[in-house]
């Protein structure tokens, strides 16, 4: 229960009855405008860059440098998302990016869901250790493993290829395994126990029952990992130096480089960059904001 | 029993052969690296606690320490108390309140390099239009991109446009606070503030703790942003003006990979994790009296 909703439960009387005086009282209704003011306020806040971005993308390049600066336009224009995909190859960067964050979404639901099963629906000693010991990962700074993995990578001559940043993904992350193992023990013993009683193998109630019911955490997982693979920069730019290799997320850094002062066009870029995670997150909105709810983390 | 281990085993064994390969040999060939001058293309040379000795007298690792404790000391608590204020106008029960929600976490979706570099566009000194509203406002007018003392202050304004995970995080916490502790507040008389100050912020204090500790290990990781905003050129890792925003990540970063010292810049990531437990340690220990526990 929200600690400023001051108006409405000053009204209530101490036995928490007459409900409709919350409709008659004057102050309420004050509060209530306020409120939305308040609301509408951060809202404001938080919309405003969106604002400028999508403005300063549809200008044209001699309305974008004004002084002081404006949010209208005599003109718009789509030149600046023409410019941008002609300077650079998007849809390769576009297909490169959804090939490297699908991969990594088959691979993380693959092997976080197979070991949270076990951390959290088999009995066997050693496991709380275990689950300790995949929570104290998270705290080890990525710069600790970074140098010898990038040494060992090179050593087999793998880097400058997408492996590096994918097969990790086919081992689980101490995140989403931690997400999974949360979900799955809400799901009833008495559902496995059924199963277990015909003769079910683990593998098959790991399958047939527990993946099944645990589809809103999946959906959850598939999303947070989508979207951090689509945004991640420190390891592209580690381990991809071929531009036609180059991911959204290095490609728009490569085009500043070149481009840094054409806001218009990296404004466009910027948009289309983020169209699809704006859409992906609208679609899975529900389990996305579960899945933070779930474990405290993003 | 032994085969209820070796199911466990069995089934969690992705995630320990993945342990052991990307995190348990590179930990302990970090440290030996740390011990060597290694720079890719020779064997490590074994320089005992040489690189450690160097750091103590690098005035960039000081320099760069001193950045990322700045964002941690003063972003961290910055950003949270802003994500709690967000979450607290965003539970105020209001039609259309799911609407808000989704507007103010909105942000936190946008890949970091485009917010990066939208923000680059914003807090540009001429055109920007956040100085163009702090003129508005009539107060002064930073060169947030150019200006040594307000390049840090620029990363975490940035920040606080994408709070909205730990706003969600509080968000559930709150809903988890039972309303009659707040009607029996309300009975001894407690007005908007006391409510928040004697109940609100006990409740939630075991999340404020969780999330604070968690925001110090990223922020001590912190890279992208700092990379981004300090970007001259391709390739560039340069720190900004004055090295104002060569962040520890940024300064180990350049050490592996443009100057590859990869000993120095191991031993450089053994110090940051020393500084990550300690820090935990500090947060845990002064917290102790001051984060209430429903259950105690």
């Amino acid at each position: 229960m929200p600690a400023t909703d001051v108006a409405s439960v000053s009204v209530r009387s101490p036995n928490g009855a007459v409900p409709w005086a919350r409709r008659l009282n004057p102050r309420r209704a004050a509060g209530g405008g306020l409120r939305y003011l308040v609301l509408a306020g951060i809202s404001a806040l938080y919309l405003f860059p969106f604002v400028v971005v999508l403005t300063t993308s549809l200008k044209p390049a001699d309305e974008i440098f004004t002084l002081p600066p404006t949010l209208g336009a005599k003109r718009w224009t789509l030149d600046n998302y023409r410019a941008a995909l002609e300077a650079m190859p998007f849809a390769r960067y576009l297909f490169n990016t959804a090939l490297i964050s699908s991969i990594t979404v088959v691979g993380q639901l693959l092997s976080s869901s197979i070991v949270a099963y076990s951390l959290a629906k088999i009995r066997w000693r050693g496991r709380d250790a275990l689950l300790l010991l995949i929570i104290a990962t998270m705290m080890l700074p990525p710069q600790v493993t970074m140098i010898p993995v990038y040494i060992g990578w090179s050593k087999i001559g793998l880097t400058g290829s997408y492996l590096p940043l994918l097969i990790p993904q086919f081992f689980g992350s101490a995140f989403f395994i931690f997400m999974l193992r949360q979900f799955f023990r809400g799901i009833p013993e008495e559902l496995l126990d059924a199963a277990r009683v015909e003769g079910a193998s683990d593998l098959r109630i790991y399958r047939s029952v527990v993946l099944p019911l645990a589809r809103p955490a999946l959906v959850a997982l598939s999303i947070f990992a989508f979207m951090w693979a689509w945004t991640d920069f420190l390891l592209p730019l580690i381990y991809i130096n071929d531009p036609d290799q180059y991911t959204l997320s290095i490609g728009l850094y490569s085009f500043f480089s070149e481009h840094g002062v054409e806001w218009g066009a990296l404004m466009a870029a910027a948009t289309l960059m983020s169209l699809p995670l704006i859409f992906v997150f609208l679609v899975g909105q529900r389990q996305f904001v579960r899945g933070i709810a779930l474990t405290g983390i993003k | 029993m032994h085969r209820s281990v070796l199911r466990g085993l069995l089934f969690a064994s992705p995630w320990i052969v993945g342990f052991v390969i990307f995190q348990l040999i590179p930990i302990v060939a970090s440290a030996y690296f740390s011990l060597t001058n290694f720079n890719l293309f020779q064997d490590p040379q074994f320089v005992g606690l040489r690189n450690y000795q160097r750091l103590a007298g690098d005035d960039l690792f000081w320099k760069s320490l001193l950045n990322t404790l700045y964002l941690t000391v003063i972003g961290v608590p910055v950003s949270l108390t802003a994500a709690l204020a967000a979450a607290l106008a965003l539970s105020m029960r209001v039609r259309g309140q799911w609407l808000f929600r989704l507007f103010v976490f909105l942000p936190t979706v946008v890949p970091v390099v485009a917010a990066t570099y939208i923000w680059r566009w914003l807090l540009n000194g001429q055109y920007g239009y956040v100085n163009e509203g702090l003129g508005a406002l009539g107060v002064g007018q930073p060169l947030w991109l150019e200006d040594p003392f307000w390049t840090k202050p620029a990363l975490i304004l940035m920040g606080l446009w994408v709070t909205g995970s730990a706003m969600v995080v509080f968000l559930a916490a709150l809903q988890d606070v039972p309303e009659v502790y707040y009607e029996a507040a309300v009975i001894d008389g407690a007005g908007a503030w006391a409510k928040f100050r004697h109940v609100t912020l006990p409740l939630i204090s075991p999340v404020i703790l969780f999330e604070t500790i968690i925001a110090s290990i990223f922020t001590l990781q912190y890279f992208t942003q700092a990379f981004l905003l300090g970007q001259t050129r391709l390739n560039s890792a340069s720190g900004g003006p004055e090295n104002s925003l060569l962040v520890y990540g940024l300064y180990l970063f350049q050490q592996a990979f443009i100057n590859l010292n990869m000993g120095y810049a191991s031993a450089m990531a053994w110090v940051l994790l020393f500084v990550a437990l300690a820090g935990t340690w500090v947060l845990l220990r002064v917290s102790r009296d001051r984060v209430f526990y429903a259950g105690d």
